[in-house]
């Protein structure tokens, strides 16, 4: 570092000049952030290798460092992790049972195993048991590049052995279902599933509770993660528990507010854009033939950054980046729905 | 939030109800004179309003007690009361069985067809209920009343057992047993019916019982009598040597929990007291729901006062100032006597602002359950009494340090607490010369199913099965013991080659058994074993919670899998399917969140690993 230099302490060009190339340190400057400190670092071993990560950072995340791949169902960047889905599981030694790789953070020493033969055989039954009841065909649209059937087959998961499907539920019949009391099985060989049929009850989005995994995103999103609005919640037990409004009312007559941000936390396309939905029933959708723009919200001076996916010239459907530090994700009715009016423009 | 609350409103007798437990609104905004089908929107109220909402519990109860089914105005109007969502109450009243969300009649017989009572012709008894009455949920005659089938309600050793609920101005909750189809309907046409007896002293060498020692003998609504019999002498105790020498003795008794997972008590209590957050709770875990299990039931209505007293104890080592006693939903005797013994030990100073005049302060607000086995998981219970869905939480992190509110708890089994009564009195290491190395002290044994005389039976650690066997009579008709299920639905079944086995936890954890909860339900050579499989498996189907999916889904295929092996009509081999059947449970046990999926096909392994015992 050179001499600290003075203004008004001298007169002499060269030191002048030199002052003018380099000016001088301010002599107060506004209070800038405490210094951060770098977390500590963390030594453990994942599969054998020795590996040093931050303090705080989740296995999952330690494994992602490493190359590994986890499989994730229930967890999403810009939420809480909720370790439902327990199709993540690792093992840890000195554990009795299996830990959750997205929620559990590191804590030095551990000995995390992915791969053994109890991580996999956990992995491949939680997936069949998913396969067996749940219609998974549109599961993981927030991770396009891994699909459940790559999963499925990694851990070769054959969700047939219990048995063909057993009868899909009549509308409204798995919201009527009280707790306590089930109807057991008949012992007819068939699988129970949680299918049923669409709720169409409104223009903006469909909730298609067939393909529901039950990860608690869209109550997280709807309640105190995101909106705020608490129109959803999960109501009864075991496998009788379901996404449901106050009541098991239709939408229109519940406390939503269509932001929509539990579609955009969705990971099975159980809640699914109305236009989405049309477009697949009538099999036009066609996702490679969409073209995804990154802009920002035209409605109010937020600024919230929204893409529009459009095909054929249309917007078909609006999400939020969830590494957006505006939005984390999450939009309002507006952004989300009001993209109308750019479909109906007169054709000049 | 901005609480939406729309549609038709609560009627006069429900939001009587509710402000009998809530008290009158304070404003019109919670949902009074200006509450309207046009006034949709409520005021949230603040923090304040918000921190009650452990209180919708009880507000769930008050409604359903009074008109016998909870409807969604009325819903609606708790929830303004407690600035709840109306989605969130609506998934918390249809998490616990005792709630009804759609009409019921107010007379309810919760008929018990659960693995004792099966043992006992409660399967028969059913189909009588279904001649005589109708099949189970259906209105009877003018509609007043109904029957249900109940998972085991504790009342195993008078088997078979039911529970009857009269909503209305004066709610009556009631429990018979044993009962018959015709004493049945009786009670549900006129509401009379005798009490069922009192809990009673079952062995004839009363000598050296500590716990049991006061049960049938000393008067449970009595504090003069607890106090003449030795009562409130550890309180005393334990606040003339100070909170420090009290953990130390509980610590030096290693005494184990008696709830079903075994922590060393002194461990937990001095985890909670070094915790700097504040403040921290005291809660007993009296929800009892294991299958097999009553000896909670029998200390909480023989000797009441001794569990308030134990709380008391806990909640000055560990410095907390208030106290849960989370009850049964199921147990309504137990509930009054309780109830009972914490006002009168308030009224005589024993619990409240200063406690025998050492300027100790704590008290004990007693909460029910509404029928979910699932909140005897602790931090299920947590979430329970903060007025939430019975979930488990995930551990770590553990309640000593984030348990209910938040905040550091000690939660205890009430045969756990009854214990430390005799530590603080006599010491730790007298109470360690009990038993064996690895199980100190006394332990409550429930013996029931094919035994002469079912009852609680109390025995220093030590004593083998064969002797419990013994206690209780041994098989009547001097038939041959096929198999003994230890420690409930979530336990395990042993054979005859297990009686010379002690029941210490070291002993049974060698022979991959457990003592659970401390059930021993003896099974002869008449049982039906694979309608009791089947049952255990319907049970965990039944109480699963739902959250996470090895349990929700792995439940639902453990059942159909014994009912497909039970109905001959396999999807595969037969080896194929026991392959399966051991999948499922590995992957239940290993990935589930808590200990009711982890344990959900202990028993169903168990007994296929035993030759010859399941024929399918
Ligand atoms: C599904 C499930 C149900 C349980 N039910 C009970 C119960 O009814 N009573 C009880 O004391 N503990 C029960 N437990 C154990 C509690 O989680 C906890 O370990 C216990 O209350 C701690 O008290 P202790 O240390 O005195 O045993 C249960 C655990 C599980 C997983
Ligand atoms: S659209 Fe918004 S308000 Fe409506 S349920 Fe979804 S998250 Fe909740
Ligand atoms: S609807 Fe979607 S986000 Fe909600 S629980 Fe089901 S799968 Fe998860
Ligand atoms: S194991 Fe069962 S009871 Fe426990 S959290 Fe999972 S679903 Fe709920
Ligand atoms: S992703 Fe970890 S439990 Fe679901
Ligand atoms: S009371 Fe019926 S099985 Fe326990």
């Amino acid at each position: 570092m050179t001499d600290q230099v003075t203004p008004n302490a001298t007169s002499d060009p060269d030191v002048l000049a030199a002052i003018l190339r380099s000016p001088p340190a301010r002599a107060s400057r506004p209070p800038g952030p405490p210094p951060v400190e770098a977390p500590a670092s963390v030594e453990l071993t994942i599969d054998g290798v020795a590996v040093s990560v931050p303090d705080g950072t989740t296995i999952l995340g330690a494994c992602g460092e490493q190359g590994i791949d986890t499989p994730t169902l229930c967890y999403v960047e810009n939420l809480t992790p909720v370790n439902v889905c327990r199709v993540c599981v690792v093992e840890v030694a000195g554990s009795r049972v299996l830990v959750p790789a997205c929620s559990r953070k590191v804590e030095a020493g551990m000995d995390v195993q992915t791969d053994s033969e109890r991580v996999r055989l956990s992995r491949k039954v939680v997936l069949e048991f998913l396969g067996s009841s749940v219609d998974l065909s549109l599961t993981g649209p927030i991770t396009p590049d891994r699909s459940i059937a790559a999963y499925a087959q990694r851990y070769g998961a054959d969700a047939t052995r219990f048995g063909p499907p057993g009868q899909p539920s009549a509308a409204g019949e798995r919201d009527r279902l009280e707790s306590g009391h089930h109807h057991g099985p008949t012992g007819d060989a068939t699988a129970a599933t949680v299918a049923q049929p669409t709720k169409i009850d409104n223009e903006l989005y469909v909730r298609d509770y067939s393909k529901c995994i039950l990860c608690y995103k869209c109550v997280d999103a709807c309640g105190e993660e995101a909106q705020n609005t608490f129109a959803i919640a999960v109501a009864g037990r075991g496998f009788d528990a379901r996404i449901s409004t106050e009541s098991a009312v239709p939408l229109p007559e519940s406390a939503c507010v269509y932001c929509g941000n539990c579609i955009g936390v969705c990971p099975t396309g159980a809640l699914m854009f109305k236009s989405e939905y049309d477009m697949r029933e009538s099999g036009t959708w066609d996702e490679s033939a969409q073209t995804v723009t990154d802009t920002i919200c035209p409605y109010c001076g937020v600024g919230c950054a929204v893409s529009l996916h459009a095909q054929d010239d249309r917007i078909v459907k609006v999400t939020s980046p969830t590494d957006s530090s505006v939005t984390d994700g999450h939009l309002c009715i507006k952004g989300r729905f009001g993209f109308e009016f750019v479909n109906n423009r007169p054709k000049v | 939030m901005d609480l939406h609350v729309v549609g038709p409103l609560a009627s006069p007798v429900e939001r009587a109800a509710v402000d009998a437990i809530l008290g009158a609104p304070e404003s019109g905004w919670v949902g009074g004179a200006r509450d309207s089908g046009t006034d949709g929107h409520a005021s949230s109220g603040g923090h304040a309003l918000r921190a009650r909402r452990s209180q919708l519990l009880p507000a769930l109860h008050a409604v359903q007690s009074r008109i016998g089914w909870i409807s969604t105005p009325a819903l609606n109007y708790i929830c303004k009361r407690l600035a709840v969502a109306p989605a969130e109450a609506y998934g918390v009243a249809t998490f616990y069985a005792l709630y009804a969300t759609t009409p019921r009649p107010p007379v309810v017989a919760h008929v018990c067809d659960d693995i004792a009572c099966r043992l006992a012709g409660a399967e028969a008894l059913c189909g009588d209920l279904t001649r005589s009455l109708g099949p189970a949920g259906e209105p009877i005659g003018d509609g007043r009343a109904t029957w249900l089938r109940s998972p085991c309600l504790g009342l195993c050793d008078l088997a078979p057992a039911a529970l009857f609920t009269t909503a209305g101005e004066r709610p009556v909750m009631v429990s018979a047993a044993p009962v018959d189809s015709a004493g049945i309907a009786a009670r549900l046409e006129s509401g009379e019916g005798s009490a069922r007896p009192a809990p009673v002293g079952r062995q004839a060498e009363r000598g050296d019982l500590r716990l049991l020692r006061r049960v049938g003998i000393v008067d449970p609504g009595s504090l003069d009598d607890y106090r003449a019999s030795g009562g409130y002498r550890a309180l005393a105790r334990a606040i003339e040597i100070g909170p420090d020498r009290v953990l130390e003795e509980v610590t030096a008794s290693k005494l184990m929990g008696r709830g079903g997972a075994a922590f060393p008590t002194g461990r937990k209590w001095a985890a909670v007291a070094a915790q700097s957050a504040q403040p921290h709770y005291v809660v007993c875990n009296a929800d009892e729901s294991e299958p097999g299990t009553f000896k909670d039931r029998v200390l909480l209505e023989g000797d009441p006062f001794a569990t308030v007293e134990a709380m008391t104890i806990a909640a000055f080592a560990t410095r907390a100032s208030l106290g849960y006693l989370y009850i049964r939903g199921e147990y309504p005797e137990a509930e009054w006597r309780v109830t009972n013994a914490i006002d009168r030990a308030r009224a005589a100073g024993l619990l409240g602002g200063d406690i025998l005049g050492s300027g100790f302060a704590f008290d004990i607000e007693l909460r029910r359950g509404a029928g979910a086995y699932i909140c005897g998981e602790e931090t299920a219970l947590f979430e329970s009494i903060e007025g939430k869905r019975g979930e488990p939480r995930n551990k770590p992190p553990f309640p000593v340090e984030i348990g209910l509110f938040g905040k550091p708890t000690v939660v205890n089994n009430v045969e756990t607490l009854a214990n430390v009564l005799s530590i603080v009195t006599d010491g730790g290491e007298s109470f360690a010369q009990i038993g064996t190395e690895g199980s100190t002290g006394p332990k409550l044994f429930c013996l029931s199913g094919h035994v002469a005389q079912p009852g609680v039976y109390e025995v220093e650690f030590g004593a083998t099965l064969g002797d419990l066997i013994t206690l209780a009579g041994g098989v009547p008709g001097g038939r041959a013991i096929r198999t003994i299920l230890l420690g409930g639905a979530a336990g395990v079944f042993v054979g005859q080659d297990a009686l010379d086995m002690p029941l210490t936890f070291e002993a049974t954890r060698a022979a991959g058994a457990t003592l659970g909860s401390g059930v021993i339900m003896v099974f002869d050579e008449t049982a039906d074993l694979v309608d009791t499989l089947r049952r255990i498996a319907q049970f965990f189907r039944d109480e699963s919670c739902g959250q996470c999916v090895p349990c929700r889904v792995g439940s639902v295929r453990q059942e159909e899998l014994l009912a497909r092996l039970a109905a001959g009509s396999r999807v595969r081999s037969r080896e194929e399917e026991l392959i399966l059947l051991r999948e499922i449970g590995q992957a239940m046990r290993d990935a589930s969140i808590c200990g009711l999926g982890q344990t959900a096909s202990s028993a169903i392994e168990s007994a296929f690993r035993q030759p010859g015992m399941v024929n399918l």
